[in-house]
């Protein structure tokens, strides 16, 4: 029937949309990183300078890549610990009872605050906490960033860990209960082992999150242009050079900005892969 | 077992004992401590927004850095509220869902119909790519398409352009899972009754399936609500209430920005934050309770 | 009516008025008193939902892992109230074989035999747990089938192989008593037949309590049967006696197949 072949058609075209939207999105960040690229060669990537007096512009994404990747690790280290112990929480110790199901939606709440609530609370709670502790004279760095990026991430880590964890047969928990396991040894000899792949798959997918984090993070990290020195030093983070610079950037300030959304893409393109090749693989 | 070994066996068992209760009480305190932020934060925005909050605040726009400085100088509340906010996100979220719906809804079916096909599999592939594209990189592509070549400045529409391409993911992965729900026969009794492709989508499929969209819908919308980064280099932002698709547009998320960045207005961030919680909480709430009601129905 | 089966030697286990509820005032299985006789194979019998699998796993505790069920009445492991024991130590001397085979799949042939000691935390010195695993594989069959492959992981053996390995895992842990609860049921005729020789053989090393659904298995294997139907341990008796000449009539109900 002819309008049925039309419709057939039509939906094949909306189907091409997301190979046109991707394809233009590679291009588009190619094209607009070029000169950037042309200028400084492929050193853009670990050169440290950044300075934009006009006459003199050099640009460089190197602290800007190690921020990125410092708090995002460290989020997730911070992250692991927590993330883990809820899963074990609701899909083992806890399952079906009703307080399984509270502590599930307090992570689900946790996931529905925007990021720039986060960081408002970040900047108005956790930083004056980290100042009394005296970790920090102004609260700023990079542990802070990646606090509020670890509670951030923390549901991602979570959601594909209950499942997978939930998913053990009973009968391999109750073969290792019966040759006289407790319960923390079948957690360690069993259900760790069986759902070690889905596991690790949830913490790397969490870990592409956080790398892409913008608003909570620029409000927390001190906003210098600097490789952080240390734990509690400032820095800045590709996504958050981007959100800051980018409005009124031209030229080859703009260009570089573009190359480091580039290089975003790539590193977040990455690992997201990774994970999801180990979740594939799983299945 | 050796008697060495039975020896061993039977002293550990305490031992083995106390490590599994201590265990427990770790995994106990640390699942505690993972709950302990949502409780502050909701708490704060509610304990320090409820106080500005009034009808004016949603009817008035934004004050700029003066009236607010008179206002604290002679101890007043700021006047002003986020009206060009409120109403530059509902601007900018109808148009990217008026973008990502019907093509998301579309492609979904397309996946649902295509289920074995290669290139199905590459599309979901590359579907889950865009999913994972941190928003701040969605807000350079929407400035390099519509800022810099369609509307040739800041616009609501580079804003929505950006949010659309992040709904886009979600909804395809709703309709595609919705659709698979729905009962091979219904989709066959239309056909059989002679149904035209096209009607048996709109009749049949979307209408029995609606719940489920509605639920991917209102998730992906939750979702980009909430989203500054993006809207920063695309939407721009705005003082007055603007309708024009084609110009700088504010957005509740684009305020908090600035009143958090101007030292007069910071006392606003609260209320603004409160209201985009609500919002955003609502939604979440609300497709929470269709996807329960939503339980597949195999009639025979 | 049961009759309590009392021998010369002592009986390995003792259950004094066992019963098990999963919610308030439903019993799975009520007022249950029995001995069960040493190196022998007592079968469990009844229609579905009679209670024969609660009652089996009353014996090593595992309603523990299930915080609803409740429990009254003692069970006695060579006199001595298994409730005054830890359940490690108990699950030590009562091994336990399920209805589906369950090795565990991240674990080799030869990790899933010595599984036992391991979750223990017990080391073995590398010969003697090669000839634990040696042996235990032997006494079940499996080893000339398996020898060459004790390092890859059991998942590509047969259900009846599977199984034969989880009888291995549970014996190479020495126990005293081997609980099996419908160990053939999800298996084929011919690996069911290898299982209950297997099974006759076992029985002069330990004691086997063994629930099953097929009451030919128990007249073609067991010493002794229970009958139980509806929580209740209706009958009790040697096998042949009970088998030729039931004492109840729910019994005989079942055994000439009017339910079950």
């Amino acid at each position: 029937m002819n309008s049925d072949k039309l419709t057939k058609a039509a939906l094949f075209s909306a189907s091409l949309l997301i190979l046109i939207i991707i394809a233009g999105i590679v291009f588009s960040l190619i094209r607009g990183a070029i000169p950037a690229f042309h200028a400084y060669g492929l050193k853009f990537i670990i050169s440290n300078e950044w300075n934009p007096t006009s006459g003199k512009e050099v640009y460089g994404a190197l602290p800007f890549i190690a921020g990125t990747l410092m708090t995002s690790i460290l989020a997730l280290l911070i992250c692991l610990p927590l993330a883990f112990s809820t899963s074990l929480f609701i899909s083992e110790y806890y399952r079906h009872t009703r307080i399984s199901g509270i502590i599930t939606s307090l992570v689900d709440l946790l996931a529905g605050v925007p990021s720039i609530v986060y960081g408002l609370w970040g900047f108005y709670t956790l930083r004056p906490f980290i100042i009394r502790l005296g970790l920090s004279e102004q609260g700023f760095g990079i542990f802070t960033s990646s606090l509020i990026l670890a509670i951030m991430i923390i549901p991602y880590a979570t959601s594909l860990s209950n499942e997978i964890i939930a998913m053990v047969p009973d009968e391999l928990k109750e073969a290792a209960y019966s040759l006289g396991a407790t319960r923390l040894e079948v957690i360690f000899n069993v259900i760790i082992p069986t759902a070690r792949s889905g596991i690790i798959a949830s913490y790397i997918l969490a870990l592409g999150r956080a790398l892409g984090e913008t608003m909570a993070v620029t409000m927390l990290i001190g906003n210098s242009n600097v490789i952080p020195s240390g734990l509690f030093s400032t820095g800045n983070t590709m996504a958050s050079i981007i959100a800051n610079q980018f409005g009124e950037a031209s030229g080859l300030k703009l260009s570089s900005l573009i190359a480091i959304g580039l290089l975003l893409l790539a590193i977040t393109g990455i690992v997201n892969s990774i994970g999801k090749y180990i979740i594939r693989r799983f299945s | 077992m050796t008697a060495g070994s039975l020896q061993y066996f039977t002293d550990n068992i305490g031992r083995r004992n106390k490590k599994n209760k201590i265990f427990l009480l770790l995994v106990i305190l640390l699942a505690s401590l993972t709950v302990i932020p949502v409780i502050l934060i909701i708490g704060k925005i509610v304990i320090m927004g409820i106080s500005q909050f009034n009808f004016s605040f949603f009817v008035q726009t934004s004050p700029d850095s003066l009236q607010a400085m008179t206002a604290i100088a002679n101890n007043e509340t700021i006047p002003g509220g986020i009206a060009n906010g409120i109403t530059g996100t509902f601007l900018i979220v109808l148009l990217s869902s008026l973008m990502a719906v019907p093509a998301g809804i579309m492609i979904g079916i397309y996946l649902y119909e295509n289920k074995n096909h290669p290139y199905s599999y590459f599309l979901r592939n590359l579907t889950e790519i865009l999913q994972g594209i941190p928003s701040i990189v969605l807000g350079i592509i929407s400035y390099l398409w519509i800022v810099k070549h369609i509307t040739n400045g800041f616009s609501a529409l580079a804003g929505s352009v950006a949010l659309a391409i992040m709904m886009l993911p979600m909804i395809i992965r709703s309709t595609e899972e919705t659709m698979k729900m729905i009962p091979n026969e219904i989709k066959e009794a239309a056909f059989a009754l002679g149904a035209p492709y096209h009607k048996v989508i709109f009749r049949v499929l979307i209408p029995t399936g609606f719940s489920g969209l509605s639920t991917g819908i209102l998730l992906s919308l939750s979702r980009v609500l909430g989203e500054t980064a993006p809207l920063m280099m695309t939407a721009l932002g705005s003082t007055v209430i603007n309708y024009n698709i084609a110009k700088p547009t504010s957005a509740v998320p684009l305020l908090i920005w600035e009143f958090y960045n101007d030292p007069n207005m910071v006392r606003l961030v609260w209320s603004s934050a409160l209201f985009l919680m609500i919002f955003v909480l609502s939604l979440n709430i609300l497709s929470g309770r269709l996807s329960a009601k939503q339980k597949p129905e195999r009639k025979k | 009516m049961t009759d309590l089966i009392t021998h010369n030697d002592k009986p390995v286990l003792k259950v004094r008025d066992l019963s098990i509820a999963y919610e308030q005032g439903k019993y799975a299985v009520k007022t249950v008193t029995a001995d069960i006789e040493s190196k022998a194979i007592t079968a469990i019998m009844g229609p579905s939902g009679c209670g024969k699998s609660t009652l089996l796993r009353a014996f090593n505790k595992m309603h523990e892992l299930y915080p609803n069920i409740s429990t009254k009445g003692t069970i006695f492991l060579n006199d001595t109230d298994i409730n005054n024991m830890s359940t490690i130590e108990l699950r030590r001397k009562i091994g336990m074989v399920f209805q589906r085979p369950n090795p565990f799949p991240t674990m080799s042939i030869y990790e899933n035999v010595i599984a036992g000691y391991k979750l223990n935390g017990i080391r073995l010195k590398r010969d003697e747990r090669d000839s634990i695993v040696e042996k235990a594989l032997k006494d079940v069959t499996l080893w000339d089938e398996v020898k060459d492959s004790l390092f890859k992981k059991g998942t590509f053996l047969s259900g009846g192989q599977q199984q034969r390995l989880c009888i291995a895992r549970a014996i190479a842990f020495d126990p005293e008593v081997l609980l099996l609860d419908e160990p053939t049921s999800a298996l084929d005729p011919v690996s069911t037949s290898r299982i209950e020789d297997l099974l006759v053989d076992l029985k002069e090393s330990y004691t086997i309590l063994l629930v099953t659904h097929n009451m030919s298995q128990a007249a073609r294997i067991s010493d002794n049967s229970m009958f139980m139907y509806l929580g209740e341990l209706v009958e009790y008796g040697k096998t042949d006696i009970m088998f030729t000449n039931p004492k109840d009539p729910r019994t005989e109900g079942y055994l000439t197949g009017k339910f079950g």
